[in-house]
């Protein structure tokens, strides 16, 4: 009886450290391929971490489904935001002349875009869905300018490895990796349907990201700063997402 | 194979461990960790639904466009106009982590599940119907039982009858991997990559509404699942999925 004893706790003593030594080995792996979300932590980190890992070893390189212009929605709806108080109003009655994109962080050349020279831009155009994370959603066609062609313009540094963006609304940014970032579908967009990007949906100028939920489509964006480290901004969760209590990854 | 009511160990005589259990340790442990994972999937569900509770078929819905139905209640989103004068409080934040956390883990317990069920024979053996149950004549003798509120036989403790069978089979093999397709087909990114997992099903508004329906499927079985347990007994039926044995094992046996 005693042998058995001792076998069976030497043998479940050897798997018990293989397990720890696996698990070490697995999350060292993670985060070399960068598997680990920001909002790791936490009760739901695990699955948030699975979810995350999975879909970027399953769907790094997918595409969005592209809809045709007759599935374009006729009636589209925008979330309404919180009042944009009267800085955004004056600089919307002259027409947005005096909106900036600033991209800065770990470029080579840190730029402010105006407004009319993004428009400027070689631009795309894609007719994707906008799902948004309470369950409804409309189809619109996008134009805008690939937020890889403004990274490069930039000269994005080889370390940087997040792409954090910040709304007018102080408290709304948000970021991407790398895969996200510069996925050719990742726009910076100042057209909706074949006319201005309206300031309901974002205008003059919002992130587009059609393989992530809407929340990550951050509107009113004035700043891209790219990073290394992305724990560094805000409360360390990635983006303003986490903090309000939902997903930094929203691809789910 | 002997009759497993040979065996019981009330009868048998033999110490109650040398008994095959009438349900194997893989099947309770996941038993008890699927139900508190699709406690949990339920419960945070009911909170995304309600922050809009309208229902469209397609590609694209909301507030502007027509709803295949709505349900009657309030909403915790005040875009969303439900006829009440009140707005519940939003808890989809910490519904969505929780929901697809125990998504994963029903998700990777199944499969440990089923590829117990067919490496070790459990669904042939316990679970596919006899071809005599199948029998207009067996069908109908099982259904008149349950119509009836027939209280088991005592054998019955330790195998399923015929309805049992089949129903459990359909929640394994056909509302579970549904609900699995249907909630990944919401999924932008899975859409990306398996585009006819979405098209198929007629859109991701359509998966949604798939999905809300075979979770509803799902919510009806639990609560038929709780009502046939307590008529046959609930502390044996518990314990039998808890220890593995329907009776209290035999003293100093």
């Amino acid at each position: 009886m005693s042998s058995f004893s001792r076998r069976r706790l030497v043998t479940t003593g050897l798997a018990a450290v293989g397990g720890v030594s696996g698990l070490a080995v697995a999350r060292s792996l993670a985060h070399r391929y960068g598997l680990i979300p920001p909002d790791s932590g936490g009760l739901c980190g695990p699955g948030e971490t699975m979810t995350y890992a999975a879909q970027r070893l399953l769907t790094r390189h997918s595409m969005a489904r592209e809809f045709t212009r007759a599935q374009i929605s006729q009636q589209p709806f925008a979330n309404s935001v919180a009042p944009l108080g009267p800085v955004f109003q004056r600089i919307e009655q002259q027409g947005f002349r005096d909106w900036r994109l600033s991209v800065d962080g770990m470029v080579t050349h840190p730029a402010s875009f105006s407004l009319e020279e993004i428009r400027g831009f070689p631009s795309r155009s894609q007719i994707t869905h906008l799902a948004c994370e309470e369950g409804w959603s409309y189809i619109a066609e996008w134009t805008g300018v690939p937020l890889s062609h403004i990274l490069g313009l930039a000269g994005a540094l080889p370390q940087a490895r997040f792409v954090v963006y910040q709304s007018f609304e102080r408290d709304w940014w948000d970021s991407l990796d790398l895969a996200d970032a510069l996925h050719p579908q990742t726009f910076v967009v100042h057209t909706m349907n074949s006319g201005h990007l309206p300031v309901a949906f974002g205008g003059p100028l919002r992130m587009r990201v059609p393989r992530q939920l809407g929340y990550k489509s951050v509107k009113y964006i004035t700043g891209i700063t790219l990073t290394d480290d992305v724990k560094r901004f805000g409360k360390g969760l990635g983006s303003a997402a986490p903090e309000a209590g939902y997903a930094w990854y929203a691809g789910i | 194979m002997a009759d497993p009511v040979a065996v019981r160990p009330s009868l048998s005589g033999v110490p109650a461990t040398a008994v095959r259990p009438r349900h194997s340790a893989v099947v309770r442990v996941t038993h008890w960790i699927t139900t508190i994972a699709f406690a949990a999937l339920l419960v945070t569900g009911a909170e995304i639904v309600v922050s809009h509770p309208r229902f469209y078929w397609g590609e694209t819905g909301n507030v502007n466009t027509t709803p295949l139905f709505k349900l009657p209640i309030p909403a915790s989103r005040r875009s969303v106009p439900t006829g009440y004068g009140y707005v519940l409080p939003d808890q989809n934040g910490w519904s969505r982590y929780l929901h697809f956390q125990s998504a994963w883990l029903a998700v990777l317990t199944g499969l440990g599940y089923v590829a117990f069920g067919i490496a070790k024979g459990h669904f042939r053996r316990s679970l596919v119907p006899s071809r005599s149950d199948l029998s207009g004549r067996g069908l109908r003798l099982t259904i008149s039982r349950h119509l009836r509120f027939r209280r088991p036989e005592a054998a019955e403790a330790w195998s399923y009858n015929p309805l049992q069978r089949l129903t459990y089979l359909s929640v394994i093999f056909v509302l579970f991997p549904l609900v699995i397709w249907t909630g990944l087909a919401m999924s932008p990114a899975i859409a990306s990559a398996i585009p006819e997992a979405v098209t198929i099903l007629g859109g991701q508004q359509s998966a949604r509404t798939i999905h809300f329906f075979v979770s509803l499927a799902l919510l009806i079985f639990l609560l038929i699942h709780i009502v046939m347990v307590c008529l046959a007994g609930f502390r044996s039926r518990v314990r039998a999925m808890i220890t593995g044995r329907p009776a209290e094992p035999m003293e100093g046996a």
